[in-house]
């Protein structure tokens, strides 16, 4: 469930805002849900009740509800008071507020003192029209969105029909009244279920029924819920309460439930409950089987935790001395003695009167030297040295205590480094590692992790005195970004050197566009192997110069050869496309065999551990080689294996455990090709570009709507996601686990490539069912041994990533996969592949390449964009 | 309807031009306290009651207008900073703030309409509103973090008193200036918008936001994106940030908020940083070339200057940016767009 609930904090002031998707309310505020609140209200103690309220926050809560509906109190007052006082909290303020009254006149009053846009909860028609759509004028008139609930003339909505009912008439009202549609947010009703009355067994199903049916008839709005009401019939017994909390939030969002009102300390992850309860709660709230409620009272009555015992074995390296101790599990890597052999070392050199800083300084970083050695001389690989830092970061972080109190002048660190995933991008797996790598070798790494603006990575590094910038990107867009910065530091003064790397980066690309913005020292780091060797050069009085020049040399002999190259010569457009790719349509592929929209919530993760491919898992590790070859390898082979092992480990307990959720959603469309767009048959337009490099001898040059038949044809698209990792990220950032943390993220995008081969063969034997009688190997499915293609916006074969935000309309990717996009177009959650699909048995994946200014022009009037947009978008695919 | 249609229409072909400082240009004018007070017999001194000149020396008002036209101003603001029934009570002159608007609107009117004779090119009154020296959201004392010196009524029947007087002397707009605290124009716009029920037509709002520090965020401590969520509901004919900074220190907001507000973004930053006199000295030239170079960026659509700046700042920055196309309007995807100080989003 958790993993439906992707938000994070915006950072520093220029960051993009993130877009939520699900919204937990803190409901802790709240005089009628909590009777400490009330208590602490009512003995008029604002400080503690404002306490209260930054729990609330620090625990998640994306917006807090405030309730003074209370007897004893003067509900306006009190409201004025206490949000008053939340205005003077920074820390609390910063996340909107949702005024939650019966009384109108509550309501006002709180909205005269809310200085963003806040939530109103809730207007009705329970009064009637007039009433209703007056206030819906105020809400308008203060800036704020609004809570409806389910309640008219006659009464408050129990049953479906109700339910949809009066949401629509509201709708209706309220929209021809120009209020705007997206700041509506239905709340239709959550009672308690498990009563014993049998009229009441049908209440959440309803909810989630009449949610899902609202959210379609009703476009642009919201709906929420408050989920304590749910469980009333089992207070005390809050094991039982969350665990019916979890599940029908499991339920209840993919219908469209995108926000609750919840006690947001308390929610369990769905996947971590234990199994029986979970059935036993699924069970009402779905309305399963008439004895549900009998049984879960049953099960509630004899559920106990359980805990676990642990064995541990003492190995033989556990006898020798401490210091050998330290230095062994440094090289091995091995965690789970650390903090007490760090004590014992910290108390013997105590007892000699000695500082604690001698720890790191003495066997701490003699350790850490044998591995700098080690993996310096190739005899030890990236996925140890991770371990290692992992080790080493569990040792420090026990000792910093001790460190600050005898006050002493910190280590001299060999330089200061600030690394930044720049602003759009999500991806953060190399980064991290480059960043484990430096802080192994004496760095001070300051790590401002993903999607970060220009703004702070200047800032930060002005504030901080780095020595040097690190800037990662998987994506194209972020090549633009990065270039942006340099930029910026140009403007900004600085003149220290920086470092570029990410997948997508490159020499050419460094010395062209990035090198020229930025006067300072830029070098880009193939891998990170190079990134101490790099920054210790950059680093150093003594050699910094020459390096700085020798690559300043080769930089500019890359930018002389692109300009004296100029590259292959390009075909006007017209006569790129007079020599297009000529299909035989007389071979394509019937009309799919079950069209439309096919989502599976769900897939099975022990399925998809079946047909992962290794090889680019090892390569995101940096051991180059081809599984299974690898294992045997020479030189990596031990490491391999290594990683590999504990690799299979791990995807063992998230399939046990089910760490992950794999979604994915896919669909058919009818359309036909039109020159070099393919037009679907309900108008969308999907424009293509088209090889324009001039071609020798027969070669034709594509476009991916070359697969198409002009004359009426199919096409494919599909989205897939990973969701879940956060909660286990956040425990492995805990531990200072950086190695598990790499391995989870590359576990989870190799589940996301997998989903896709999954899906992709799925499509073509059943969903399209071309290929009914396919039957390949993993092998061959890695080989593409198969008919049809799945190009993604923004590889070779499609370059615009701007055609994501239409595959993903057409696939409602947002409900259906719980996907979304970030303004460079990279997809959250961060494990995740989209793509199209082409059934011809000829098409083929090929490279766009080098475009002319003609297609640019062309192309960014069919697509609609300014022609300057385009560049942007398009910009590695022209000079 | 009228005043949105024309402005749009304007903003569509080029990059339009506000005006500069007042309070820089009355200083230079060396008044006295005579000129200053004329003939109102007020028990307080009126020097430094820049608004007040609306009644008494309404020719140098006058002047400074016509100048800022004559540099290529389309839209002229009135001198109606501080002219507040809580900014005036400390002139004691409370009493005459309908008068102060409805003749300092007048004046710009005259002026306005005028420049738009001689040459044919539409120009705009903007009606000013200050954010008076009060704040909604923060308590003047620091023991007592829940008090407030004014609540939302009051702020919003100040600022209907000032807005209608402004309105009847000819103001084609609402402008809401030097935001400092978020709630303040937010009480603003709730009292513009009861003005125009009593009116029975639209009166359209412009609003500019100033920021308090490098760290991006206004006295209230809102980021420019939650301010932009928070008066989205104005549907303002303009938003921008102004005052603040110099341009060089500004631009990045104005970039964070011309990519999200889908309204024309307006900009008019100080000439530069005060040097250590407390007084404004960048040259006309370096204002411009700075603004030339947002304009370049496709940035913006409404350019002028604030504390500092002078009828020679506008001159230059309208030819720097004449032949610059005016920044595209964005079109935003419908999602629920919330604020505490910092923004939130919801897909929609």
């Amino acid at each position: 469930m958790t993993s439906t609930m992707t938000t994070s904090r915006p950072e520093g002031q220029a960051a993009a805002a993130p877009t939520a998707r699900f919204v937990n309310v803190g409901e802790r505020t709240n005089v009628t849900g909590s009777a400490r609140f009330k208590k602490l209200v009512l003995d008029g103690d604002y400080t503690a009740a404002v306490e209260v309220a930054r729990q609330q926050v620090e625990n998640g809560a994306q917006i807090i509800d405030v309730n003074m509906d209370e007897g004893l109190l003067d509900s306006e007052e009190a409201m004025v008071t206490f949000l008053r006082l939340l205005a003077a909290e920074p820390d609390i303020a910063r996340v909107p507020t949702m005024i939650d009254s019966s009384k109108w006149s509550v309501i006002e009053a709180g909205l005269k003192c809310v200085s963003g846009k806040p939530v109103v909860n809730s207007i009705s028609l329970k009064e009637g029209e007039e009433q209703f759509l007056e206030q819906a004028q105020k809400c308008i008139d203060y800036g704020a969105s609004v809570v409806v609930m389910a309640f008219d003339e006659t009464g408050q909505a129990d049953t479906k029909e109700r339910k949809v009912e009066i949401c629509s008439r509201a709708y209706r009202l309220l929209t021809e009244n120009g209020f705007p549609p997206e700041d509506i947010i239905f709340d239709p009703n959550i009672f308690a279920v498990a009563t014993g009355m049998e009229e009441h067994n049908r209440y959440a199903l309803d909810f989630i029924e009449a949610v899902a049916e609202i959210r379609e008839r009703c476009p642009h709005v919201h709906c929420s819920g408050g989920l304590s009401n749910l469980s009333f019939s089992f207070r005390g017994n809050e094991t039982v309460r969350r665990a019916m909390h979890s599940v029908f939030l499991y339920h209840a969002i993919p219908a469209g439930l995108d926000m609750a009102i919840v006690n947001a300390g308390q929610l369990d992850v769905y996947d971590t409950l234990d199994p029986q309860l979970r059935d036993a709660c699924e069970d009402v709230i779905l309305c399963r089987r008439p004895d549900a409620t009998e049984r879960l009272i049953a099960l509630a009555e004899s559920y106990r935790g359980r805990s676990k015992e642990e064995d541990k074995q003492a190995a033989e390296w556990r006898g020798w001395p401490v210091t050998r101790r330290l230095e062994h599990a440094l090289v091995k890597g091995i965690d789970s003695d650390i903090v007490s052999d760090t004590e014992e070392a910290r108390l013997e050199i105590a007892a000699r009167k000695g500082r604690t800083i001698e720890v790191i300084e003495g066997p701490l970083m003699d350790g850490m030297n044998v591995v700098g050695d080690l993996f310096g001389s190739g005899r030890m690989f990236l996925p140890q040295v991770v371990k290692s830092a992992r080790v080493m970061k569990k040792a420090v972080a026990h000792l910093i205590p001790y460190i600050e109190e005898e006050k002493t002048e910190n280590s001299r660190s060999a330089g200061k480094i600030v690394m930044a995933t720049v602003k759009g991008d999500v991806h953060d797996i190399g980064k991290n590692i480059v960043g484990v790598v430096l802080q192994c070798n004496g760095y001070e790494v300051i790590d401002l992790g993903v999607m970060t603006p220009w703004t702070k990575i200047i800032e930060t590094a002005q504030k901080e005195g780095a020595d040097l910038i690190g800037l990662s990107g998987l994506i194209t867009p972020s090549l633009d970004e990065m270039v942006t910065v340099a930029e910026e530091m140009q403007r900004a003064g600085l003149d220290i050197p920086l470092l570029i790397g990410g997948a997508t980066t490159s020499k050419v690309h460094t010395a062209l566009r990035i090198d020229q913005a930025y006067d300072g020292p830029v070098i880009h780091v193939l891998d990170a192997s190079r990134a101490v060797g790099v920054a210790s050069k950059l680093v150093s009085d003594t050699n910094k110069d020459a390096f700085v020049e020798g690559i300043a040399d080769e930089y500019e002999t890359v930018r002389e050869k692109r300009a004296g190259k100029g590259g292959s010569a390009l075909l006007p457009l017209a006569e790129a496309r007079a020599n297009r790719f000529r299909a035989d349509f007389t071979r394509k592929p019937a009309a799919p065999a079950k069209p439309g929209l096919h989502v599976y919530d769900d897939w099975s993760l022990a399925d998809l551990r079946e047909v992962i491919d290794w090889t680019p898992f090892f390569r995101a590790w940096e051991l180059a080689g081809t599984y299974p070859a690898i294992l045997q390898d020479q030189v990596v082979g031990e490491s391999a294996r290594s990683l590999f092992a504990d690799a299979q480990e791990m995807l063992e307990r998230i399939v046990e455990e089910k760490w992950l959720t794999a979604k994915a959603v896919c669909g058919f469309w009818p359309c036909k090709a039109v020159e070099d767009d393919v037009v679907l048959d309900d108008g969308t337009l999907l424009p293509m570009l088209r090889q324009q490099v001039k071609k020798s001898r027969d070669r034709s040059n594509f476009c991916l709507s070359d697969f198409i038949d002009p004359a009426g044809d199919w096409i494919g698209g599909f989205a897939v996601g990973i969701h879940g990792i956060e909660p286990h990220l956040a425990r492995f950032a805990k531990d200072t686990d950086d190695y598990s943390d790499i391995l989870l993220k590359a576990l989870a995008d190799r589940f996301a490539e997998a989903l896709a081969e999954r899906l992709h063969q799925h499509v073509r034997t059943q969903l399209w069912g071309y290929a009914p009688e396919e039957a390949l190997s993993n092998t061959d499915l890695i080989r593409e041994k198969y008919d049809g293609i799945r190009p993604a916006p923004g590889y070779p074969a499609c370059p615009d990533h701007t055609l994501k935000p239409i595959l993903f309309d057409l696939l409602d990717a947002g409900t259906n996969a719980g996907l979304t996009l970030t303004e460079s177009q990279a997809m959250l959650p961060t494990s995740a592949v989209s793509g199209f699909y082409f059934g011809h048995p000829e098409s083929q994946y090929f490279g766009v390449a080098r475009i002319g200014q003609d297609q640019l022009e062309n192309y960014a009037t069919r697509r609609g964009m300014a022609k300057d947009v385009a560049e942007r978008w398009l910009r590695p695919n022209l000079d | 309807m009228k005043v949105r249609k024309s402005l749009d229409a304007a903003a569509a072909e080029r990059i339009l031009l506000f005006d500069g400082a007042f309070g820089t240009m009355i200083q230079n004018a060396r008044l006295s306290e005579d000129d200053f007070a004329g003939d109102l017999n007020l028990s307080a001194e009126q020097g430094g009651n820049n608004d007040i000149l609306a009644l008494t020396r309404p020719d140098v008002i006058r002047e400074i207008t016509s100048a800022y036209l004559a540099a290529g101003s389309d839209i002229v603001s009135t001198n109606t900073f501080s002219a507040n029934r809580i900014s005036q009570a400390d002139y004691e002159a409370q009493h005459l703030v309908r008068d102060i608007n409805l003749a300092s609107a007048r004046v710009a009117r005259e002026a306005a309409d005028a420049a738009a004779d001689g040459d044919g090119r539409p120009r705009f009154v903007a009606g000013a509103l200050g954010p008076t020296n009060k704040t909604l959201t923060l308590s003047p004392n620091v023991e007592d973090p829940g008090y407030r010196e004014i609540d939302f009524d009051f702020l919003a029947d100040v600022y209907r008193e000032q807005a209608e007087a402004l309105v009847e002397g000819g103001a084609d707009l609402i402008l809401v200036e030097t935001i400092f605290d978020t709630l303040n124009a937010k009480a603003a716009i709730f009292a513009v918008r009861e003005l125009e029920r009593k009116l029975g037509r639209e009166v359209p709002i412009a609003l500019s936001m100033t920021l308090t520090d490098l760290s991006g965020r206004n006295l209230s401590g809102h980021t420019v994106e939650a301010f932009w969520f928070a008066v989205r509901h104005a549907r303002p004919i303009a938003v921008g940030l102004n005052c603040s900074f110099g341009a060089e220190q500004l631009r990045p907001y104005v970039q964070t908020l011309g990519k999200i507000a889908d309204t024309l973004l307006l900009a008019y930053p100080n000439a530069g940083l005060p040097n250590e006199l407390g007084e404004y000295d960048e040259p006309p030239e370096k204002t411009a070339a700075m603004l030339h170079e947002w304009a370049q960026g496709g940035h913006v659509n409404i350019l002028g200057g604030c504390c500092g700046s002078t009828p020679e700042h506008i001159a230059a920055i309208a030819a720097a940016v004449r032949d610059a196309a005016p920044r595209r309007v964005p079109r935003p995807e419908p999602a629920t767009r919330l604020a505490g100080l910092e923004p939130f989003i919801l897909a929609a």
